[in-house]
This record gives structure tokens, C-alpha cells and sequence, in this order.
């Protein structure tokens, strides 16, 4: 029997970083306790990403590690799906340009969800991506609005030559209330945090942890990474005590420069360890949530051929320091701020059009003329080079992975968006076509012309009415990939 | 090549309302103002229009879609009028309807009007508007100002400019629209403005300040056009302004997706403005045009007209503008009336008010911005977006010179 396992993972975590002593300086006032968590960055994401664009994003990087993957099973986990009844997952997989022949899931409900939705996917052997993503919002002025941190992670999985392979997986399903967020509700609501520790962490997750070690036969000591996830770092040592695990084997929590990313921290955690692991580890992972995720893995030979383009390292490393902590708000939407005239326009999408359009929109496929060799977007019916302008001689050609660089751009005080300015311009693609986009993750006075640029997938429009999010493509320095 | 139209058709009479914030009137209100100016001028009775054509653009909250709104307000005598709408094109495609039926024979008499009440819709600036269904999907919610600002960025690029050294010509051509404009009682803005406060304004659209932006204004501009036997037969015996030529040039989106334009210049405009020289007859445009009325919406769009017209060189035209080439007194005076910049821009009115200019000023009428005996005009309007526009582009001059 083959082994099933982990063929590829990546991270994504958002370019932003808001100093949390921004936040402190901006409540303090109200809460002088939170300076005791002053220290470090979070992730935050920027006004037109959400756990669905960082969904994409890590996808997209953990589809390029595997070329020749094919996912018979596409699963998207979040508590913070942009949609509450429109397949996510399914929105994700033609993102990634995947062909409608396969079956996609959406795994929500609680923290656990991405580990949950692992688990299911090595369990099941089917070639499935899992994606998990998490955008929490925390009350202003809490700790947690210090403590959380923005970001998405994907995991490849199946029997081709796996770089982990799985083991065994153990789950316990208790519903101790540490927090919870009620259906519609923006924020949670936390409960004190010796009795969640005391009463609940320290017990559900050793317990778990020793499960799963002895359905595998490992001793605590076998593991040479382990990834507690869903606790804090003390918390997580504790945890290690308990179980006789040696600290030096903990994984780091990425608290100092990310935050706690919800469903897909552990997800997050687990890819830091393979992106460091050598062949033959073993690695134990738990996540804390109404009970305790486990799962064991080992890694294989194919391991050290493996190389990710874009390490949780590297995206750590390279983050964006934010100090405004208003504009924060204003991205969440926890403060409402005057847009002006412009933006009471009415927004609501033809969503027949949209159908009509949807592969050129969310998966970015354009045109190439089969005559001349003209690229274009979008594809219509004549080829748009003026020296050729043939019918019916245009075939599908997918913009999403091109590199190209700014041909012109602007940068508008006036235009409508969240984030002002708006960038945007004329971007002219390497291999041809030419398409006016919005730039997102430059910084104003950033753009020149001849700047290299990528494709990100974003929230193009906002209904602030009837709640619909539109998505499309946006040209992002190709530099800050790079820098990762 | 067809035959054109050079000739074949005399102004009667013009009108413009004064352009502004015309809170005190309502889109029919400058209708009047405008017709009944050029009623008067043209010295004809209502009754003898045999056609008219209605350019209105965006402010449809005031006039609704059809062209009953102008048959309605002047009262005409339930004759076939159309509605047009082609961006900031409109005005001078109701004249184009006009002077082509005239030319056709297919009417004796015909009026032109574009009106524009656009400070009613609550907005500074345009009024934002839905692209499209699909268009909404994927373009960047773009403005005028934003669209145009990128003119700059593609045009440092292409001449290895100084940003610098182009926001100063920039500068100078808003400074000589506030300087003509200071001078003209119908004008929007009338205030003289220094360089350097014009360098120093806030930004609306990188790299375009406010005061390299022209004003949203409400206002209403008529002709009414005639064959020259029509016009003597009307009793008219002293010199008649003639249309030379009007063309129109669209983009077929290859601007829009294609790398053969590199968003340095119009394209659209060089096309118009060759067959306009050619229908016209003038082989030497900086020698033979007197006066130009360009589609200044932003700065940076007449320094690079100034160049698709052939009155500079490529890549020249900053120079010839700090040399002061297109002002009142320079070689070639552009916008001598303050152009959409300080006169102002009610959409469907502005290409009709650029022939006023041109019509004013070859009938000496213009008063303290009058130039010296001007024989041949040029006005051109641009709609739309650098990327994706609309040009239009008329020459007049006296009949049979």
C-alpha cells in the first residue's frame, strides 16, 4: 500500500504588520494592562484581502511547489469565510484555474477546522488540497486584538511521493467554552484566562497528545518537532511538561512577528517545521479547540529535494511595518469612516454577467490570437492587435501566474477605495497584453514606470448593501515575492 | 476619399450661457441662454430649424434620456431632434449631426445645442457611474483625473523626462488658462493664479494638482448652421464662418490591450487630426491654424495635444509650452478663452463651446482676448479615458478662404 502523506505545504501571511505597540499606544488609556503585550508585530490584512485571498495566495504557492498535482478534493477552512452560503472552496478552486471535475468542501465551525480538514484529507488518501484561513476580527482594545494575527496555509496531499508521511491521528471533542463567537457576531467573547488554562488546555491536550503516541507506538521523546498550536507559548510548554516532551523539540509559536492566525495556525506552525525538517523527523502536532487535534507525521527522503519559493521564514522576515492603528480599524470595518459622495454609488452585481464572465474574472483567463500571437484581456470575439484584428482565432490563455511591469500609473486621491490612494495603471505583461489593474501592496510613491509586477487575486469591490464581495486579479511588486 | 464636408455649411449664429455654479438655474433655464443667443446672432425665427440635435452626456437626473427635453424647453415645432452622447464629445457630435444633414441637403437649417447640469448631481468632479456589467467586474474604479494623470507617467518614461521639469510645463499651462480666462465675462474661473501656487496644490491624481484639473461647470452652448446659399438667401451678405472639417476618431480598444501604444500620447487624436488637415486643406498646421481649442480636462492632456496636432514636435512639447509658444501672444494660442480648464466643463456643452471661441474670435467679437485677425480654428475634444477615448476634431475659418 502506498503511503499517503504531505506532498507539498505553504504558508501565506499578509505583507502588513501592525506594531502592537500601536495598539497599546491608541488604548492604553482604557486598558493599561496591555502594555504587558506591547512587544512584536501581528499580521494584519491590507483593505482588500480577506481569508479567501489569502486562501488563494497560499494555494497558489503550494500548487507551484507540486508541479503535476492534481486534487481529486478541494477544501477551504475558516471561521471567517467571506461567505456563509456560497461554496468557498469552490470560489478558491477556480481561483486556481482547477477544472470543475472534483469535489470541494467547506470546513468552518470552530478553530479546529483546518486541522480537522487535514486530518479528513490524509485519512481519506485522495489527492486534496486543504486550505484553511483565518481573518478574526477581536473586540477594540482587547488582548486579543494584540495576540491575533491574519494568514492562510494550504497543504497538498496524497500518495505521490509524499515529503511526510502520515502516521496515525487521534482527535478528542469536548466542548469546553474558552471562547466562543455566536453566529453573526464580528468578535468573540473570551472567558478569564487562568480558568481556561488551569481547567481546560493543560487537561484536554495532554491527554489527547499521549493518545495519539500510543496508537503509534512513540514514546514523548520520539517526536523531534512538536507543534502545539491553539494555545499561547507558555501555555504550550506547559502542555510540553506535562507530556515529558523536551522544550527545545516545541516549534515556535510564531507569536513574536504573525499572531495566533485561528484555523490556520497549526497548518502555519506545521510548515515552518517541514521547511526546516530533515528526512527521517518525526513531528507530533496538536491543536487546542473544543478538545484536541493530533495527528503524527514522518518525513521521507523527498523532503530534502523539496524547496519552497516562498518559507514562512522568508515571510516573516519581510513584512511591512504599520503603525496605523485607525486605518486597521477601517480595514476590518470596525470603524465606519466617511467615503464621501462617490462611495454611496450602488454596487450590486449583475450576477448573470458575472456568471458569464467568471472564468475570465476569478481564474484570469484571457486570449491569444492563434494568428498573430497578440495576447489580450479580456478575450472577445476579434483579435485586439491592430494589425491582425482576426475572428474567431482567440484561444484561452490564463494571465494569472504572468509576470510583467508598470507601463503607467497613477496614484488617485479622488477614486473610491478603503486604502487611499488608489493605485492603479497600465501593466504590460513579458510574453504581451496590456491591461489597466489596480496595484495593491505598494506603498504610495512606490510605482515608477518599468516596475516588475506580479498577479495577486483580491477583493476588487465591496456591496456594503447586500454584502457581496467581488474578487479579481491585481498587479503587486514582484520584488516583496522575491525579497521572500 | 470622400468628398468632406469643407464649405459645405455656414454658422449662422452661435450662443453659450455663462458656465459656472449655476445654482440659479436649472438645465432648462441654460438651454434658453444659450438659444436664445443664437437665435438672435443667426436673426431667424424658431419656426425655420428643420432639425436639431441634443448632446447631453451624463446628467440625466435633470433631462431624462430622450431629446424631448430640448424639444420641450425651446418649444420647437415638433421637428426630429436626437439625442447624442459621446463623452466628453458630445457637444461637438450634436454639431456634427447638425452640419451633416446640412451638407447632405437633407435640411435647410439645423441646430446644435449640449448642455451639461452636473452640479445638481452633488459631486466634485464627475459623477460616478456604473462601467458596465461586466466592466464593473475588473476594472479599477478609475477616474478622469487618475486616467489622465497617467499621460505623465508614460510620457516621462518615454522621453527620460524629470518629473520635475514636466510638472512645470504642466504648471505653465494652467497659469496661461487662468491668465485667458481672467478675461473672459462667460468664464467659470476668472482668478489669475501664480506658478507657484499652482505648483503647490494639493494632489488630486498623481502627478496632476488640483489646478492641473479644469472645473465641473453647468452651462449650454448652440449653433445653428445653414448652407451658404441658405445663408444668402437668408439675406446674410457680410463674411460667413464655415465649417472646414469635422472628423471623429474612436479607440478599438487597442490602447486598452494592446503594446502597440505606449500611453504617451492620443492616438486617436493624430488619426483625427490628419484627415481633419486633409478634409480641410491645410498641409502646414503651425503656420496655417490661428488659434486652437484643445481638450485641456487636465494639463498634462493639451501639452501632449500639442504635440498630436503636429503643432510641436514629439517629445518637444514641454519646451514649446515653457517657451511660451501657445500662449496669447505665442505662436499658436490655445484656449485663449480659458479653455476647459477655466472656462469650464459642462460635458455636452464643451465641444460646442469651443467652436463659440473659434467662431467669436474669427468674427473679431472676442473683446480683451481677442487676437489679431485670426483666419483658421481648430477645437478637439477628447472623451473618455488616454486608454480608451472618444476625439473629435473641427476646423473652421472664413467661407471661401
Amino acid at each position: 500500500m502506498l503511503d499517503t502523506g504531505i506532498i507539498s505545504i505553504a504558508a501565506y501571511l499578509p505583507r502588513l504588520r501592525l506594531a502592537r505597540q500601536a495598539i497599546v499606544n491608541a488604548n492604553k488609556w482604557a486598558n493599561p494592562a496591555l502594555a504587558s503585550l506591547a512587544k512584536g508585530h501581528r499580521t494584519i490584512c491590507t483593505h482588500d484581502e480577506d481569508s479567501l485571498t489569502m486562501g488563494v495566495e497560499a494555494g497558489r504557492n503550494c500548487m507551484a511547489a507540486t508541479p503535476g498535482f492534481s486534487a481529486d478534493l478541494v477544501q477551504f477552512a475558516s471561521t471567517t469565510a467571506p461567505f456563509a452560503d456560497r461554496a468557498n472552496a469552490v470560489i478558491l478552486a477556480e481561483a486556481l484555474a482547477l477544472p470543475a471535475d472534483l469535489r470541494c468542501a467547506d470546513f468552518a465551525g470552530f478553530q479546529g477546522c483546518g486541522v480537522t480538514a487535514l486530518i479528513d484529507a490524509l485519512e481519506n488518501g485522495r489527492p486534496t488540497l486543504t486550505v484553511a484561513a483565518d481573518k478574526r476580527v477581536a473586540r477594540v482594545a482587547s488582548a486579543q486584538e494584540l495576540t491575533l494575527g491574519h494568514g492562510a496555509a494550504a497543504v497538498a496531499t496524497g500518495t505521490r511521493n509524499p515529503i511526510a508521511r502520515f502516521v496515525v491521528a487521534h482527535c478528542t471533542s469536548v466542548d469546553f467554552v474558552d471562547h466562543y463567537r455566536a453566529a453573526k457576531a464580528q468578535t468573540d467573547y473570551l472567558l478569564e484566562e487562568r480558568w481556561v488554562r488551569d481547567e481546560g488546555h493543560i487537561k484536554l491536550a495532554p491527554a489527547a497528545i499521549k493518545a495519539v503516541l500510543q496508537k503509534a507506538a512513540w514514546q514523548a521523546g520520539d517526536a523531534d518537532h512538536v507543534i502545539i498550536a491553539g494555545v499561547g507559548r507558555n501555555v504550550a510548554r506547559q502542555i510540553a511538561d506535562l507530556c515529558a516532551i523536551a522544550p527545545d523539540r516545541l516549534a515556535d509559536t510564531l507569536d513574536a512577528s504573525c499572531g495566533e492566525t485561528g484555523s490556520a495556525h497549526a497548518l502555519i506552525m506545521l510548515c515552518h517545521v517541514l521547511e526546516r525538517a530533515a528526512p527521517g523527523q518525526k513531528i507530533l502536532l496538536a491543536n487546542v479547540a473544543q478538545g484536541c487535534q493530533t495527528l503524527l507525521l514522518e518525513t521521507t527522503d523527498a523532503i530534502a529535494a523539496w524547496k519552497s519559493d516562498h518559507t514562512v521564514r522568508q515571510q516573516l522576515d519581510s513584512g511591512v511595518e504599520d503603525e496605523n492603528y485607525l486605518r486597521f480599524l477601517s480595514f476590518s470595518e470596525q470603524i465606519d469612516v466617511d467615503w464621501g459622495v462617490r462611495a454611496e454609488r450602488d454596487n450590486r452585481t449583475a450576477l448573470s454577467a458575472f456568471n458569464r464572465h467568471r472564468k475570465a474574472v476569478t481564474g484570469f483567463i484571457g486570449g491569444l490570437c492563434t494568428a498573430c500571437g497578440a495576447r489580450q484581456f479580456p478575450k472577445g470575439q476579434y483579435c485586439v492587435n491592430p494589425e491582425c484584428r482576426q475572428s474567431d482565432a482567440l484561444v484561452d490563455e490564463p494571465f494569472q501566474h504572468k509576470t510583467g511591469t508598470v507601463k503607467s500609473y497613477t496614484e488617485d486621491w479622488l477614486a473610491v477605495t478603503t486604502n487611499p490612494p488608489l493605485r492603479y495603471g497600465n501593466v504590460s505583461f513579458d510574453d504581451g497584453g496590456v491591461i489597466m489593474m489596480e496595484f495593491s501592496d505598494f506603498e504610495p510613491g512606490q510605482l515608477a514606470v518599468g516596475t516588475p509586477v506580479r498577479c495577486v487575486f483580491r477583493i476588487k469591490d465591496r456591496d456594503p448593501r447586500r454584502r457581496f464581495h467581488r474578487y479579481f486579479w491585481k498587479a503587486a511588486p514582484l520584488s516583496m515575492m522575491k525579497a521572500r | 476619399m470622400a468628398q468632406g464636408i469643407r464649405d459645405k455649411v455656414a454658422i449662422l449664429g452661435m450662443g453659450c450661457s455663462r458656465f459656472g455654479e449655476r445654482w440659479d438655474c436649472s438645465a432648462e433655464d441654460l438651454i434658453a441662454e444659450s438659444f436664445h443667443e443664437a437665435l438672435a446672432d443667426a436673426n431667424i425665427d424658431r419656426d425655420q430649424i428643420d432639425a436639431a440635435w441634443f448632446g447631453l452626456a451624463m446628467d440625466e437626473q435633470n433631462l431624462g434620456k430622450s431629446a424631448l427635453s430640448l424639444s420641450h424647453a425651446l418649444r420647437l415645432p415638433n421637428i426630429a431632434v436626437t439625442r447624442v452622447e459621446n463623452l466628453c464629445a458630445t457637444g461637438s457630435e450634436a454639431l456634427r449631426g447638425a452640419v451633416h444633414a446640412v451638407a447632405a441637403g437633407a435640411a435647410d437649417i439645423a441646430l446644435a445645442l449640449g448642455v451639461e447640469k452636473l452640479k445638481d448631481t452633488g459631486y466634485g468632479g464627475l459623477p460616478e457611474r456604473s462601467r458596465g456589467t461586466f466592466n464593473d467586474l475588473w476594472q479599477p474604479g478609475a477616474t478622469a483625473p487618475g486616467s489622465f494623470a497617467q499621460f505623465a507617467s508614460a510620457y516621462m518614461a518615454r522621453y527620460d523626462l524629470k518629473m520635475d521639469t514636466l510638472k512645470e510645463a504642466m504648471a505653465h499651462i494652467s497659469w496661461k488658462s487662468h491668465e485667458n480666462g481672467s478675461k473672459n465675462p462667460k468664464a467659470h474661473l476668472r482668478r489669475r493664479l501664480s506658478k507657484e501656487s499652482i505648483l503647490a496644490a494639493p494632489m488630486v491624481a498623481y502627478p496632476l494638482g488640483l489646478f492641473d484639473c479644469c472645473g465641473v461647470s453647468d452651462g449650454s452652448a448652440c449653433a445653428i448652421v445653414a448652407s451658404p446659399e441658405m445663408a444668402r438667401r437668408l439675406g446674410r451678405t457680410g463674411d460667413l464662418v464655415s465649417v472646414k472639417s469635422i472628423q471623429l476618431s474612436l479607440s478599438n480598444g487597442s490602447e486598452m490591450s494592446h503594446n502597440s501604444w505606449d500611453g504617451s500620447f492620443a492616438r486617436t487624436t493624430r488619426i483625427a487630426a490628419q484627415k481633419a488637415y486633409r478634409e480641410a486643406g491645410i498641409s502646414d498646421p503651425l503656420r496655417e491654424l490661428d488659434l486652437v481649442e484643445v481638450h485641456d480636462c487636465f494639463s498634462i492632456t493639451e501639452l501632449v495635444t500639442m504635440e498630436d496636432l503636429g503643432l510641436s514636435r514629439p517629445g518637444q512639447g514641454y519646451r514649446d509650452v515653457l517657451e511660451g509658444k501657445f500662449d496669447a501672444d505665442g505662436e499658436v494660442a490655445s484656449n485663449i478663452d480659458g479653455g476647459l480648464k477655466c472656462f469650464g466643463h459642462p460635458i455636452g456643452a464643451s465641444g460646442l463651446r469651443m467652436v463659440y471661441e473659434a467662431y467669436t474670435q474669427l468674427l473679431n467679437r472676442a473683446g480683451d482676448r481677442q487676437l489679431v485677425r485670426p483666419k483658421r480654428a481648430l477645437t478637439h475634444n477628447l472623451g473618455g479615458f488616454p486608454n480608451n477615448n472618444v476625439c473629435s476634431i473641427s476646423i473652421l475659418g472664413m467661407l471661401g478662404d
